[in-house]
């Protein structure tokens, strides 16, 4: 398939900071994509650079026209690329009510009254405001404000909608329904969504693919599900989820630790010195520990409701080892306890430079 | 409030510190004494003379032509200088400058005009006092701007940008409207300072065109005629209503 946005090799420099760093990414038609990354990262460059407000050093960005050929953004300036971004304090204009604000864009084009009049009541029953299209910014609440700005850049039809923090304004009760929301909207009205956002379970929950970002550079480009399972470097399985990285190493293809071999699915492409990412819920903990993978003595018990943690202290390893399960705690503090895990759920990284994307 | 209810009185005493001169020449205009100080019974006789004499009429008129147009001037150019500085350089000291005019005193800044205006042989006449006046006239008006500036989201602009609009359409429909009631503040601000302005405008006028407060003050230096207190308590009048009115457009619009 085609894609429709091709970010190809985009560096940007500042002053003394690597913004962008060789960044490139496709997009397809229809997906719902988030940039993801701590602050800093370089995804709110990247997305700038997209609706064209900074000016990459380097590098390519281009969009999929009506037509079917490409074409390059970035010697367009902003109100010509057919691309709309929603601002992170959604840059509501204070002086407008919210049907002007709706029609500013449309207004801009030069329709007609009729299909500005049209288009802006259509809008507004999509995002549910018919009611509010008299109401001023400084009326409204949070989640309100929100499916303005929303309106006001999908009203426009852009072939790619930028969404900057788009839920970071609201409440943690709001940001949840909003959510559910974005993603029922996307799937209405048919646009391609690129968000950016800090906050993982955001990006896991809405999108189909996401590009976890740190230091200007794309760490890997997946589903949620393999970004969770199948991370590519230290790096993301960290920045994803929780869980344990015991180091070791990687010889031939097995890794080892405290002079044991671990299970592992995937130590062939690693060589030298590595860590072993096990999920929480990957690791069981048993009481009979004979054919126990490795051994330690509970240290911290917690009860979240539905399921448990339990942190235990395996000697020679600095980090505790993490393990969730189902119901109440069943181990009581300072037990000693046998820990068992699938080969297939443990996954080897290289430490220092990323491996291979693993399969 | 009642824990602080003896601090009325150190308030009170403050404020008539402040304003029993103000009040004293208002009621003072409305004396029917020749002689300023001694009250001998209630006339507006004074604001009549006023009217008559030839000598305020044309310093009055001077001063308008100065004030109104150094108002226009010096708020176009006071506000194209504030959006320079907070949307294209941000540079604090760029920005320390600009103010500068504002706040270096009145006899520097007057000596250094007469000084540059003489060097570059330009004429003293009511058109080197009003490019006085829009030197510090701009700086006010900048300040005014930039303070606003700051406060409004320049993802506003970005946003028309990205909506498509150009940067011109994006200037008349998004940033002029949101610091408009700063440039309306600054104007009044300019147009009041203006109107009084003494130090500035005494060395840099010609002498056939005198603006009000040299005319006042050429007839003070003779003794102070009721007449003169009229004069003030109308030029009173004037800048209160103007500073109100600016302190209410200001405030009115701080909330959005």
């Amino acid at each position: 398939m085609t894609p429709l946005l091709s970010i190809e090799h985009v560096s940007k420099a500042y002053d003394t900071t690597q913004a962008l760093d060789d960044v490139s990414i496709e997009i397809q038609p229809n997906e719902f994509f988030a940039l993801l990354g701590p602050s800093g990262c370089g995804k709110t460059t990247l997305l700038r650079s997209i609706a064209g407000f900074e000016d990459p050093d380097s590098g390519a960005i281009s969009i999929l026209g009506d037509d079917g050929t490409s074409m390059s953004l970035l010697s367009l300036p902003p109100n010509k690329r057919p691309v709309n971004l929603m601002f992170q304090s959604y840059a509501l204009f204070p002086h407008m009510n919210v049907r002007k604000n709706i029609a500013y864009g449309l207004e801009r084009e030069g329709l007609s009254r009729s299909e500005v009049d049209a288009r802006v009541a259509e809008v507004l029953e999509t995002v549910s405001l018919v009611d509010k299209a008299k109401a001023r910014p400084a009326q409204l609440s949070g989640g309100q404000r929100q499916r303005v700005a929303l309106a006001r850049a999908i009203v426009k039809r852009p072939r790619l909608l930028l969404l900057d923090e788009p839920l970071s304004a609201l409440d943690r009760k709001v940001r949840v329904e909003m959510q559910l929301e974005l993603k029922r909207l996307q799937h209405e009205v048919g646009i391609t969504f690129v968000v950016v956002t800090h906050d993982q379970e955001e990006a896991m929950s809405m999108a189909d693919r996401i590009a976890v970002m740190h230091d200007g550079r794309v760490q890997q480009i997946a589903d949620p599900v393999t970004l969770y399972s199948r991370p590519a470097n230290v790096f993301v399985a960290d920045f994803i989820g929780s869980g344990t990285l015991l180091p070791g190493e990687v010889s031939g293809d097995t890794f080892s630790a405290l002079e044991r071999r671990l299970p592992c699915n995937n130590a062939s492409g690693v060589h030298g010195p590595a860590v072993l990412m096990l999920r929480p819920e990957s690791v069981r903990v048993t009481p009979d520990d004979s054919d126990a993978c490795l051994r330690g003595a509970v240290i911290e018990t917690h009860f979240y409701g539905g399921s448990s943690i339990t942190a235990i202290r395996v000697d020679g390893v600095e980090q505790p080892v993490v393990a969730r399960s189902a119901g109440a705690p069943r181990y009581s503090m300072g037990e000693e306890v046998g820990l068992l895990w699938d080969a297939d759920e443990a996954v080897v990284l290289a430490v220092g430079g990323s491996s291979e994307t693993p399969p | 409030m009642s824990k602080v209810g003896w601090l009325r009185l150190p308030l009170a005493v403050t404020y008539a510190f402040l304003y029993i001169p103000i009040v004293v020449l208002v009621i003072m205009s409305f004396n029917a004494s020749k002689t300023p100080f001694v009250w001998t019974g209630f006339s507006t006789k004074w604001y009549g003379e006023l009217l008559n004499n030839e000598l305020i009429r044309e310093g009055f008129i001077n001063t308008m032509i100065v004030a109104v147009s150094a108002t226009i001037l010096a708020t176009a150019l006071g506000t194209m200088l504030a959006i320079g500085i907070a949307r294209y350089f941000r540079s604090a000291i760029v920005e320390a400058y600009s103010l500068a005019p504002a706040i270096i005193p009145d006899l520097a800044l007057a000596i250094g005009l007469l000084a540059l205006f003489s060097l570059i042989g330009v004429s003293l006449s009511l058109v080197s006092v009003l490019l006085s006046h829009v030197v510090f006239g701009m700086a006010f008006v900048a300040a005014v701007v930039i303070a606003r500036l700051g406060q409004t989201d320049s993802s506003l602009e970005e946003a028309s940008r990205d909506l498509g609009a150009s940067a011109v359409s994006t200037f008349f429909r998004i940033t002029l409207p949101s610091i408009a009631p700063a440039i309306i503040a600054g104007a009044l601000l300019v147009f009041t300072l203006s109107l009084d302005e003494f130090v500035v405008a005494y060395f840099t006028d010609g002498p056939t065109t005198p603006t009000l407060p040299i005319v006042i003050y050429s007839m003070v230096r003779f003794g102070v005629t009721p007449e003169i207190n009229a004069l003030a308590a109308l030029l009173l009048l004037v800048s209160f209503t103007i500073v109100l009115s600016a302190q209410r457009i200001t405030r009115l619009t701080d909330s959005v």
